[in-house]
């Protein structure tokens, strides 16, 4: 039995995006109810990372509020180390939320400006009253940026005075000032250019090695996923299609989603490649597909894809949703 | 998905308007020692500097690079679009021969646009919102070629068609908030294509897209320029894109080319140390993932501060002392050209 840290079960979320109740009532119109995180099920072992990758509109930003308690589920529930983050507030739930942080995806829009870093790090640190003198969170402060690769002396600097790749650096300081346990990443990195994606990314994986930390990882790139998770699960429309290990998933995908997804990231070896691509497009969310919400883009699919939405199956450890994945991982059709 | 063959222009009874075509020696595109200035409070700012290269007709040129590099002021620089008071300060942009680099008023107006088709990362900035897209097209093939009102409209269903919009009769009438936006990209590269250019220079046309409607895209305007023969720069920061689309890749930092050169040599047996760092760092399929990222120290020098010398030379791990005090020259290696002093030297192991 694995030890693990966070489980999410059931969890659905939908958002009412009607208009105004005048206009529904004058032009006839019905309420419309998004349903951004559908049903979606999945843990993470204490000390590794999950990967969620999706395009957009897969509910992969919404599962990572929804985790952190930032949103309410309308359905499901989160447990991180057995306890409910979206519960009340209570001594508990305090104490839980020193040990879950955040790293934001834009390393501009996160940072205060008017704040200097030092005071920005020790934010955390202060509201948790981890330390109450204010010599020893400074030093605190010192120790946390050469973790990130930084000098103590950027302290007194203000954010605008650092690149990109420097201001995420400060951004995963402030998320260690607690002491966290669980991190969880939102595109961390697709703000930044390739050779600075690097740094960050290696010291994320330092990091996690050195803290024995957990991360949810979320992104739309699956080789910066490949390069980071242990375990992935594949979104579809708010919908898990595929959760594998890492290896399972690249060596041998099976969804035809993942397949597809797989098939068209531009690859720097792919010299002159020509894709096969499925030509559609990620339909409205609001009025999703019947039945598996892939069918219309997917070559396997028959009445039944249309009709039933598919149960899960568990194939070789992996978990796929889709009426035909036995087939597919048999090899007996073809794609 | 059914995309219609560009050959049914003649079912439709549209003739092909003829163009200027460049002759054979000369390349389409040539840009030689382009500098960009920018005069500001602060000092004279040098987003361009000293920026060659050859682009031939039917041929893709990436234009690869991380942010501030200068590739979308190049761009912009050649067809005439820089902001004021960013300016051309020297050198010179020929197209088929022809100086581009100093025109106005109607002339810009005719090669900007009419030879030069453009597309840009953000559909929905390059459309105009009030306006339907089948008007907007005509409108386009109108200004540019010598055609009637009612072929305009031919035309433009012709240019949806091939870029495989569906229903396009219908969706002739429709507003770009209508269109999704993968269909959106492809309504703008409809548009840059209309007014039949010799060049496309596309600008991160794919950044704003998921990777399935990104691959559908790259590979509609990697089929249309090679029927026509049109020559297309391809201005992106993905290393992934650039090999599967461009024929040629020229590498930028900090305004200036590091390397120019035939795309698989260039990204296989790269020679300048910031290629190969560059190719090192990103993420690979085929790579081991258990071995940590190459990483380049540092990042991108702001404009304001640009190293002397070559310009890497702060972030690479090979410098000599030359590089910090004079601009490498152009070097031929392989197939390539090469601005570093010590890329022609045979590497040493890192780790003896």
């Amino acid at each position: 039995m694995t030890d693990i840290m966070v489980e999410v079960s059931g969890l659905t979320r939908r958002f009412d995006v009607s208009s105004p109740w005048l206009n529904r009532l004058l032009q006839r119109e019905p309420r419309r109810i998004l349903t951004a995180v559908d049903d979606v099920s999945f843990s993470i072992a204490r000390g590794s990372t999950y990967a969620l990758v999706g395009e957009s509109g897969s509910g992969k930003s919404t599962i990572a509020k929804l985790v952190l308690g930032l949103l309410k589920p309308t359905a499901g529930q989160v447990l991180v180390d057995g306890s409910d983050l979206s519960a009340t507030a209570t001594a508990a739930s305090d104490a839980l939320r020193r040990r879950v942080q955040m790293i934001f995806q834009d390393p501009y829009a996160s940072l205060n400006p008017r704040w200097r870093v030092g005071d920005i790090i020790s934010e955390p640190i202060e509201v948790f009253g981890l330390e109450p003198d204010a010599g020893a969170r400074a030093r605190r402060v010192a120790e946390l940026l050469d973790q990130v690769g930084l000098a103590a002396s950027d302290a007194t600097k203000f954010p605008h005075q650092f690149s990109g790749g420097q201001r995420q650096r400060i951004g995963i300081a402030r998320a260690l000032a607690s002491r966290p346990e669980f991190i969880v990443c939102d595109e961390p990195t697709s703000a930044l250019d390739v050779s600075v994606q690097a740094q960050v990314l290696n010291l994320m994986r330092d990091l996690q090695s050195e803290l024995g930390l957990t991360y949810l990882f979320i992104s739309h790139d699956l080789s910066v996923v490949r390069y980071m998770a242990d375990q992935v699960g594949v979104l579809y429309l708010g919908r898990l299609v595929e959760t594998a290990t890492r290896d399972a998933l690249f060596e041998a995908p099976c969804h035809p989603y993942t397949r597809m997804l797989l098939d068209a990231a531009p690859r720097i070896d792919g010299f002159g490649r020509e894709h096969q691509t499925d030509g559609g497009e990620i339909p409205d969310p609001i009025n999703p597909p019947s039945g598996c919400h892939y069918h219309p883009r997917c070559a396997l699919a028959t009445e039944r894809c249309r009709v039933e939405v598919p149960a899960v199956s568990n194939l070789e450890g992996r978990q796929v949703v889709c009426h035909e994945a036995t087939q597919i991982l048999s090899g007996s059709v073809d794609l | 998905m059914s995309i219609p063959n560009a050959s049914s222009a003649s079912a439709t009874g549209v003739q092909p308007v003829s163009r200027p075509s460049s002759s054979h020696d000369e390349p389409l595109l040539a840009v030689e020692d382009l500098v960009v200035e920018i005069p500001t409070r602060r000092g004279l700012l040098r987003p361009v500097d000293g920026v060659s290269f050859e682009l031939n007709a039917g041929e893709i040129l990436g234009v690869v690079g991380e942010s501030g590099a200068g590739k979308s002021i190049t761009g912009a620089a050649i067809i005439g679009l820089l902001e004021r008071p960013a300016r051309i300060a020297s050198g010179s942009v020929r197209l088929a021969g022809k100086r581009i680099d100093n025109l106005t008023g109607d002339d810009l107006r005719r090669v900007r646009g009419g030879e030069i088709g453009t597309v840009f990362q953000d559909p929905s900035t390059s459309l105009n919102p009030l306006q339907r897209i089948g008007d907007q097209l005509a409108e386009t093939a109108r200004q540019h070629l010598d055609i009637s009102r009612a072929e305009s409209r031919d035309r433009a269903l012709l240019a949806l068609q091939e870029v495989g919009i569906p229903a396009a009769a219908e969706r002739l009438d429709a507003y770009p908030h209508e269109f999704s936006g993968g269909m959106r990209q492809r309504v703008v590269i409809a548009l840059a294509l209309i007014g039949e250019p010799v060049l496309v220079i596309a600008d991160e046309p794919t950044t704003a897209l998921d990777v399935s409607v990104q691959a559908q895209v790259l590979t509609l305007l990697k089929r249309l320029c090679l029927e026509r023969g049109t020559g297309v720069m391809m201005i992106t920061h993905d290393m992934g894109v650039i090999a599967e689309t461009t024929d040629r890749v020229a590498v930028m930092y900090a305004g200036r080319v590091a390397e120019i050169g035939p795309t698989p040599s260039v990204l296989v047996n790269a020679a300048h140390p910031y290629t190969r760092g560059l190719m090192a760092s990103t993420p690979n399929p085929a790579s081991d993932v258990a071995e940590g990222l190459v990483q380049i120290p540092g990042a991108m020098p702001g404009l304001l501060s640009i190293p002397a010398g070559c310009a890497f030379h702060p972030r690479c791990d090979r410098a000599v002392p030359d590089c910090k005090q004079k601009r490498p020259p152009r070097e031929t290696i392989n197939d390539s050209d090469v601005w570093c002093w010590v890329a022609s030297q045979p590497q040493q192991a890192r780790h003896d």
